[in-house]
């Protein structure tokens, strides 16, 4: 094997693997969908927020429109403050409402922007007032069960 | 009158393990332009001192002087400095596999030396030539005979014309024609080079017939020295046996065993 | 009787666990030796790219390959599982994930370690054993500078890409199977694997782990053939050390680097 095989096929090796890191990226991960740019960071405060991650989507009808940035814990009102990054050529009103989802059933959670009507838009370090936390599964099913139980009580009477 | 010996290897002993000396108290010294052996059986220490004179190890006690200065207190830089005036051929050739002919003798040229294309291959050529390998500069390494490979590693050991040439064990495993190129060619390149040559080695023989002083070691110590003539003969009762290829003699025939008739008559009882 | 066996069984214990740790001082050493000494395999880059080939390129049909079945198992055996949630459409997600994360560094790096790896140990080693390495010494030239550091930055170099290429083929391999023979939707297949891999998260700690891992083998690969023992039966027991000890570290550095990288609250 002469010098320039070996050259070539080196050359074709790397280039391969490369290309193999790029499809990765690009086909595979989420590159192309969302990365920086001009962005603005809002946060918003939730007496639950369930599985949220840092990370995960900020979507508005639908539409990923931003990313969670940071989750802490407020020790004097025992609440989560969620700080958001969102893209700065969505400008969302000071009344938005920011609600916990889930993508499907048992999907992973995001926040979901209900835009308000209010004129003046949200900028960098607000605070959304409007916020409603995620469904914790077992209350949703003790609160099932605990009206099950009062309908059956009621024909009773 | 005399230039200072090429190496003076002065009370220098030696082991692998401090508790068991391998050469003890060896004084030798290697003139200028000789081909000097240094002779002995199998373990006793001349390959060892050959690594010494090689700067591979520092003797215990005592100093090796080669090329004028000892070996002990020369840094790598110095090492390396020394060991490109220095030229060896290992047992087996110990060419380099994955390389033709060619480029394991100029492995040293390019490794040491900016030289242009057709220079390189001008004294490339010309070593190989001077082995009689000229023709064979395309092959590789596994496509040669054993004594094919020891004349292109000794063309690669002269590369860059050393002062110094060191043999370990050149004859070994060769047929007699290979033997007899070798012999020729240790005595041509050490003159045409004005080198000096040393030969470790137990074909005694034809070290004989080639070296110009020799030295005899035994259990790690030299027990005689001398020109050929000298050494044949030597009263010294190993060297006799040793020249002569006696059987037995100062080294026995039998290796050390409790009483033969004891042996048998415990069997029989 | 028993205690006199119990303390020599102890006693070769312990001195197993020094000699591992000198070895592993020794080995160290070695390899700051290497990397300080690297300048020529930088310097004379040809040296390199000539390891790069042995180590990587021919590497690249068992990675290929191997990537290729274990993204095809992967979509099989996931599919199973996934459709009696109703959550077949997450099949991209599972298959990416798991070859991203883990698969394509570990696999890859096994499969590495036993091809090239094996292969470097036995080079140095028989280089050794024939003399070569002395007779480099003899000309003044440092072999671990000249032999040893070109094959250290060889594997370095190959090991990501390899790890890079095996993910790639893996997910090929998931799409084949996942949307080509059993059905689920491509789109689906597609993007839902890219809304949940994560560049940063995912890919780029896979690509540290494949570093990691080629780091680590390739030391192994090299130190265990400089330091064999220069005979047929050294070689290959030193062959044989490389491939158990660096399939060994790779196991173990996984752990390490997955518990640091991907677990821990929010985050």
């Amino acid at each position: 094997m002469n010098r320039s095989m070996i050259d070539l096929w080196v050359g074709i090796f790397v280039a391969a693997g490369l290309a193999g890191l790029l499809f990765l990226a690009l086909k595979v991960g989420n590159l192309a969908t969302f990365s920086a740019g001009d962005t603005y960071q809002v946060h918003a405060k939730f007496a639950n927020i369930g599985g949220l991650k840092v990370r995960g989507p900020v979507k508005s009808a639908g539409v990923v429109v931003g990313r969670v940035a940071d989750v802490r814990f407020d020790n004097e009102s025992y609440e989560a403050i969620v700080s958001m990054t969102l893209a700065v050529h969505y400008q969302f009103p000071r009344d938005t409402t920011a609600k916990i989802l889930t993508s499907g059933i048992l999907g992973e959670q995001y926040v979901g922007l209900e835009a308000g009507g209010d004129g003046v838009m949200l900028k960098h370090g607000d605070r959304v007032r409007l916020t409603q936390s995620a469904v914790v599964l077992e209350n949703l099913i003790s609160q099932f069960l605990f009206n099950k139980a009062a309908e059956g009580k009621e024909p009773a009477k | 009158m005399q230039q200072a010996p090429i190496v003076e290897i002065k009370n220098v002993s030696f082991g692998y393990d401090p508790a068991r000396a391998v050469l003890q108290d060896i004084d030798l010294a290697i003139p200028r332009g000789a081909v000097v052996g240094i002779m002995g059986q199998s373990g006793c220490g001349k390959t060892t001192l050959l690594r010494i004179i090689m700067g591979a190890y520092l003797p215990s006690r005592g100093e090796a002087r080669v090329l004028g200065r000892a070996t002990r207190g020369l840094g790598a830089a110095g090492l390396y400095e020394m060991r490109r005036k220095m030229g060896m051929l290992f047992q087996f050739g110990a060419l380099f596999t994955d390389m033709s002919v060619y480029e394991n003798v100029a492995f040293p040229l390019r490794e040491h030396a900016e030289l242009p294309a057709d220079l390189m291959h001008d004294l490339v050529m010309l070593k190989l030539q001077a082995v009689g390998l000229r023709g064979a500069a395309h092959l590789m390494p596994t496509e040669l005979s054993g004594g094919m490979a020891r004349r292109v590693a000794l063309a690669r050991s002269i590369a860059l014309d050393p002062q110094l040439i060191l043999y370990d064990e050149p004859f070994t495993g060769l047929d007699p024609i290979s033997f007899g190129v070798i012999v020729r060619l240790i005595r041509d390149l050490n003159d045409s080079l004005g080198a000096t040559s040393v030969i470790v080695t137990h074909d005694v023989q034809e070290a004989l017939d080639v070296v110009d002083y020799a030295y005899f070691m035994a259990a790690g110590r030299v027990i005689a020295q001398g020109t050929p003539d000298e050494i044949r003969a030597s009263p010294e009762p190993f060297v006799n046996q040793f020249v002569n290829g006696r059987p037995d003699g100062p080294v026995p025939f039998h290796y050390p065993a409790p009483d033969y008739a004891a042996d048998l008559e415990l069997a029989v009882a | 009787m028993q205690i006199a066996a119990l303390r020599s069984r102890l006693e070769r214990l312990g001195s197993t666990v020094t000699s591992i740790v000198w070895r592993l001082g020794y080995a160290s050493r070695f390899l700051a030796y290497l990397v300080m000494h690297s300048g020529t395999a930088l310097r004379r880059f040809r040296l390199t790219i000539a390891e790069v080939y042995f180590a990587g390129v021919l590497s690249l049909v068992i990675i290929l390959v191997s990537g290729l079945f274990v993204g095809m198992v992967l979509a099989l055996q996931g599919y199973e599982t996934l459709q009696r949630f109703g959550a077949s459409e997450s099949l991209g997600v599972l298959v990416s994930l798991s070859l991203v994360r883990e698969l394509g560094p570990v696999v890859a790096g096994l499969l590495f370690a036993s091809r090239a790896g094996s292969a470097i140990t036995a080079e140095i080693g028989l280089m050794k054993a024939t003399e070569q390495i002395s007779a480099m010494e003899m000309m003044a030239v440092d072999p671990i500078a000249r032999v040893v550091a070109p094959r250290f930055w060889g594997g370095v170099i190959s090991m990501p890409l390899l790890a890079a290429l095996f993910s790639a083929a893996g997910i090929f391999g998931g799409y084949l199977v996942g949307v080509q023979l059993i059905g689920v939707d491509a789109g689906a297949f597609w993007s839902q694997m890219q809304a949940a891999v994560d560049v940063r998260e995912d890919i780029l700690n896979g690509v540290i782990k494949s570093v990691v891992f080629g780091i680590a083998v390739t030391w192994i690969s090299v130190f265990e053939g400089y330091d064999a023992v220069p005979t047929a039966e050294g070689v290959s027991r030193a062959t044989t050390r490389t491939v158990v000890t660096s399939s060994l570290a790779i196991l173990a550095l996984d752990f390490v680097l997955t518990a640091l990288m991907f677990t821990g609250g929010n985050g």
